[in-house]
């Protein structure tokens, strides 16, 4: 216990020291340079000091969304490939974000024309395809008394993600051609943000879904090694794995709803962080949050600076950066 | 001998010279509808694309899909002599080769371009002097508005295309390439994203912020154009208070499609796009 103790320090110190490097240097860093003596220069008003205004709207909701959302959907898959016993599960593997892509393409193909708090129609109603996803999944998962299986989750979600994105290709297919174009690069991630109100809103949702994920590390070690073999050791394995689905699935909803559907973070940073900590989820689960956002936030900062004034999205820039980056970690490893 | 088969020859030439204008047009694209039915020719007309909606006329023909979803077969039931069709439209050009039906290929480009369409098209159907006086007069009407405002200080403008309501997530604005940006250039502002030489730039705030726009103008068309309220929806901007467009509330929302179509209504959308640049310079009725 004091072993495990020391390393948790270790390595919330090592991911943490990183993260909170990315945090102060990200915002130093865009397309403009900036004066940081004058964004922080009080005695001009906010509003006449586009040097704060660079800093203070352009940039750090920016930088504050790329970690919440890299930090939420790299948890997100760090406990669905523990509770599926699959390493290729993502956040969306359960369809979950495909739900959320309904919601927004909806709102966008019918002109949904309210705001609410400063949220787009867009990002609420892909939150609320999130979490009717998310709904129909877990009662179909506890349909029958006997708690969850593996298999059955998987492939009510494979199933789920088809039947959400054919349905999100009709809509798309029968609207504008305007519209059609927002809600494909709407599926590509954007993390521009533009103001607080998005990373307000989400707040709740991932402060209860981490609430939630703090019980978990140790059920999910003993359930990635069978269910069974986790109960003979007291674990209640079927509130487990439905705490785990319901605060995996929150994360994954929260996300999106800020940004679209990020790939590959959520399956490619529990892998990076499991090759360097081990499989240990009392480690692994807040080292894939510490680096989840770290990652995002270094991948944002190479979609807004790299072909500046033209900004890549965000989604494309994690794969081609994560990828190689991920088979390199796989070679030397083995 | 000889002579019978030249007879025939020169028979076949008489109707494939009579064939050679086509009476039975198909047009999928809104622009080249609207530039048809300008130089008179819309009786040439048998059918338009799903999203033409100018003129009036244009709607009571059948439609027979668009640029991503053509009726191929519905196009060729209606036994057309000449279809224009997007220049991406690969598979349909293929249908219409194997169905041996001749076919325009149009595709959106800079300003001119419009006018060498009218051009090119009106010649295609046999409408060549009515297509180039449309053309003409569409020049002229171009330079009408140059000359208005000539002379004055040209404002900086942020010419925006597509953004989600209320926030400003998801900006897209006019590059320094195209019919957009020339527009722009003609109706008397500089673009902000004049050295980003596409048609459509993603604007971040960040570059909003750093370029300071002195005017940002808004389009919208299309289903975006319903229930339109400028002072809801421009109110996404107040957090932008260190650009001078929003400081010195010079934000402006023109509706209509004639800012996207690039066919002879551009004159139109130039003028308006003008006026909103330019209030204070003389304006004809």
């Amino acid at each position: 216990m004091e072993q495990v103790r020391g390393r948790l320090f270790v390595t919330v110190a090592g991911f943490g020291g990183l993260l909170l490097l990315t945090l102060v240097t990200a915002p130093l860093l865009g397309t403009t340079s900036i004066s940081l003596a004058r964004a922080f220069d009080r005695a001009m008003p906010f509003a006449d000091n586009p040097d704060a205004q660079i800093f203070f709207v352009a940039r750090l909701p920016r930088i504050m969304a790329a970690a919440l959302v890299g930090g939420s959907l790299a948890l997100a898959g760090a406990i669905f490939q523990a509770l599926l016993r699959n390493p290729l599960a993502t956040p969306d593997t359960l369809g979950v974000s495909s739900g959320a892509a309904l919601g927004a393409m909806l709102a966008i193909a019918f002109h949904f024309d309210f705001a609410v708090a400063g949220l787009s129609s867009v990002s609420l109603s892909s939150l609320a395809g999130a979490i009717g996803a998310l709904a129909i999944v877990y009662m179909l998962a506890t349909a029958r008394r006997r708690g969850l299986s593996t298999t059955v989750l998987l492939l009510a979600g494979v199933t789920m993600t088809a039947f959400f994105s054919a349905l999100t290709l009709f809509v798309q297919y029968m609207s504008d051609f305007a519209d059609t174009f927002r809600a494909v690069r709407w599926l590509m991630g954007a993390l521009d943000v533009g103001s607080y109100a998005p990373l307000l809103a989400a707040l709740p949702l991932t402060a209860i879904a981490f609430a939630m994920v703090a019980g978990l590390p140790r059920p999910l070690d003993l359930i990635s090694l069978g269910a069974d073999a986790a109960a003979a050791r007291g674990v209640n394995v079927q509130q487990a794995e439905r705490l785990a689905l319901v605060s995996a699935s929150l994360l994954t909803g929260a996300a999106v709803s800020i940004s679209g559907p990020v790939a590959f973070v959520g399956l490619v940073v529990p892998h990076i962080v499991r090759l360097v900590v081990g499989s240990d989820h009392r480690l692994v689960l807040p080292a894939s949050a510490l680096f989840g956002a770290t990652f995002l936030i270094g991948c944002d900062l190479v979609a807004r600076t790299m072909f500046a004034p033209i900004e890549l999205p965000v989604g494309i820039v994690t794969a081609i950066i994560g990828g190689p980056f991920f088979l390199w970690l796989l070679v030397r490893r083995t | 001998m000889k002579r019978p088969v030249l007879l025939v020859l020169a028979a076949c030439l008489t109707v494939a010279a009579a064939d050679a204008v086509p009476r039975r047009v198909v047009s999928l694209i809104p622009a080249t509808t609207e530039m048809i039915f300008a130089m008179g020719a819309g009786s040439r007309l048998i059918a338009v694309s799903s999203y033409d909606k100018y003129p009036p006329e244009a709607m009571k023909l059948p439609r027979v899909g668009a640029l991503l979803d053509p009726d191929t077969e519905r196009i060729l039931s209606l036994h057309p002599d000449l279809v224009i069709v997007y220049g991406t439209q690969t598979e349909l050009k293929r249908s219409l080769d194997r169905a041996t039906i001749p076919y325009y290929s149009y595709e959106h480009r800079a300003l001119p371009d419009i006018m060498a369409t009218v051009r090119a098209v009106g010649a295609r159907i046999g409408y060549a002097a009515q297509a180039n006086s449309l053309a003409s007069s569409m020049e002229r009407g171009l330079a009408e508005v140059r000359g208005a405002v000539a002379g004055r200080p040209r404002p900086r403008t942020l010419l925006v295309f597509e953004r989600d309501r209320a926030t400003l997530q998801n900006i897209y604005a006019s590059g320094g390439y195209g019919f957009l940006a020339d527009l722009l250039d003609v109706a008397g502002g500089d673009n902000i994203f004049a050295d980003v030489k596409q048609q459509s730039v993603q604007a971040g705030t960040e570059q909003i912020l750093a370029r300071r726009p002195d005017v940002i103008v808004e389009l919208r068309y299309g289903e975006s154009a319903k229930n339109v309220d400028p002072s809801r929806d421009l109110r996404a901007w107040d957090s932008l208070g260190s650009v001078p467009a929003v400081r010195t509330k010079r934000l402006v929302i023109l509706v209509g499609d004639q800012y996207v179509v690039p066919g002879p209504r551009i004159v139109q959308a130039a003028r308006e796009l003008g006026r909103a640049l330019h209030p204070e310079a003389r304006w004809g009725p």
